[in-house]
């Protein structure tokens, strides 16, 4: 099959593949470039464990063409980190030991990122909210809902 | 119509291990030239921290601090045999198994530390630093690291261990058929309010009151956080998580998350657990297994409430509406 070229830029940094026409973003993204920090749970756009953050809105990398992404800005879990100091919502998962397997976090971190950046303060009920997309087996949610509360609260802290 | 409040409970004993023909767990450590320990299993960590556990059980018999132990757990092929991750077994066997290791690959550390510091491998402790030095006159030490040199490159020691946990096959006695078909019990026991809606069959689970009995807790935050997530694993078994809805008929079986259902974040009850902690007698350091029972009282507690809340007994889980409403149906009819 014809390949298309796509670029885009991933965690700052320009990008460039060629993919098979009708590769999703998420097997590109782990498959060829090499970034697994999204996982593929159910690859229909039920579990939210693929979720990235393109041009600032979350988005289901199993539904996303790659082709599609052209000159797109996509964040990831795997960029969060600067200088080797982990992100703050990175920080408060751990702290809350709100990760068993792991499989979930990379998808409920970028749908609690996603909330942070627009809600700074947000209430239980926006968490919540927030990661309704996203579907944990392992920690029954409630840590995850403090850890957000606290990355937030921390946030808030630095800023002030 | 209306909303009807009821609260059930339910305790439970839950067995460590399983018993099928034997229940063995075999671990083998060795040191590294720079004195670090590695601990090779088959044991799997499935995201419950078995890692975890298994360095601190390693770092704990040694006498290292938990950072110089590393835990490979790669190659069921390869490593040591083991029979698995599951039953709850995995702290115990696996945990039993890395402290006879241990204790052998201690024993040799001892031996060589002994020959260079020309004492007795008896007089010799360990300070949990990352030395070992005499009892009574610490200033006479050597660090583990130098151990490890000396015995890799000048005395041609291997400073290692193996070991073994095994959990016999038990025959059940032909006369009264009793046997012994598990070991070490957890306990639980869980008190559950809900509200049924006596019009539409919806349960609403407002709280859920968990105590566990579980041996010692080696790592209290993990075991917290895994029964923090069994509690709510149990209400999703109790009220919604079902691959066969008419089972034995396969028709309606869930095949993906649209259709196999779990409670989201946006469904938790309130939850309390309460921990106890009453040290096991053949656990490592006390240890039981508390990872498949924490799932497992919310189920009859559920159930019990939902009983106590409109007065039908639900006997097939998942406790769906439908089922209420059925049995409210037929006890209407009488
Ligand atoms: S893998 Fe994309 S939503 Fe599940
Ligand atoms: S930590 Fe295992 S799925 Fe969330």
């Amino acid at each position: 099959m014809a390949k298309v070229p796509v670029e885009f830029t991933l965690n700052g940094l320009e990008t460039a593949e060629f993919v098979e026409s009708g590769t999703t973003l998420l097997n590109a993204l782990r498959d060829k470039i090499g970034d697994t920090s999204p996982k593929g749970g159910c690859h229909q756009g039920t579990c939210g464990a693929c979720s990235v953050i393109i041009d600032g809105e979350l988005r289901l990398s199993c539904l996303t063409l790659a082709e599609t992404c052209g000159g797109a800005d996509i964040k990831t879990t795997a960029g969060l980190a600067e200088g080797g100091v982990l992100h703050p919502l990175q920080r408060a998962f751990l702290d809350a030991f709100a990760t068993q397997c792991g499989f979930c976090t990379p998808g409920m971190i970028m749908a609690a990122k996603v909330l942070l950046d627009r809600t700074p303060n947000p209430s239980r009920e926006d968490v919540v909210e927030a990661l309704s997309g996203n579907i944990c087996r392992c920690t029954g949610y409630e840590p995850i809902i403090q850890a957000v509360l606290t990355a937030a609260r921390a946030n808030s802290q630095n800023a002030a | 119509m209306a909303i009807r409040r009821g609260r059930g409970v339910a305790a439970i004993n839950y067995p460590t291990g399983m018993n099928l023909g034997g229940d063995p767990t075999q671990a083998l450590v060795h040191s590294t030239p720079t004195g670090n320990f590695m601990v090779t299993l088959s044991s799997v960590d499935l995201g419950q921290g078995m890692k975890q556990i298994m360095a601190q059980i390693c770092a704990e018999t040694i006498g290292v601090p938990t950072d110089r132990v590393i835990i490979d757990t790669a190659d069921t092929d390869t490593g040591p045999h083991c029979m698995g991750t599951f039953a709850s077994r995995g702290t115990h066997r696996a945990g039993n198994a890395v402290i006879q290791a241990a204790k052998e690959a201690r024993q040799v550390m001892l031996e060589v530390a002994a020959e260079e510091l020309e004492v007795n491998a008896s007089d010799l402790e360990t300070d949990g630093q990352g030395n070992i030095q005499v009892k009574g006159a610490p200033q006479k030490s050597i660090s583990i690291f130098d151990v490890a040199l000396s015995a890799h490159f000048k005395r041609g020691r291997s400073i290692s261990g193996r070991g073994m946990f095994l959990i016999p096959r038990s025959y059940p006695e032909k006369e009264t058929g009793a046997m012994k078909p598990s070991t070490c019990y957890a306990h639980a026991c869980t008190v559950a309010e809900v509200e049924v809606d006596d019009e539409t069959g919806e349960v609403t689970v407002l709280t859920v009151k968990n105590v566990f009995e579980i041996g010692r807790a080696l790592n209290p935050k993990m075991v917290e956080q895994q029964l923090v997530g069994g509690s709510w694993m149990g209400i999703s078994h109790a009220l919604y998580e079902t691959t066969e809805p008419y089972y034995p008929n396969r028709d309606h079986g869930g095949t993906d998350f649209n259709q196999y259902l779990m409670p989201g974040p946006g469904d938790l009850a309130q939850t309390e657990i309460i921990v106890l902690e009453r040290p096991s007698a053949d656990g490592p350091f006390g240890a039981k297994g508390p990872g498949e029972m924490c799932a497992n009282p919310q189920i009859p507690a559920v159930a019990n409430a939902v009983f106590d809340a409109v007065g039908v007994r639900i006997d097939t889980l998942p406790i769906t509406p439908e089922r209420i409403l059925r049995a409210l149906k037929a006890q209407a009819a009488g």
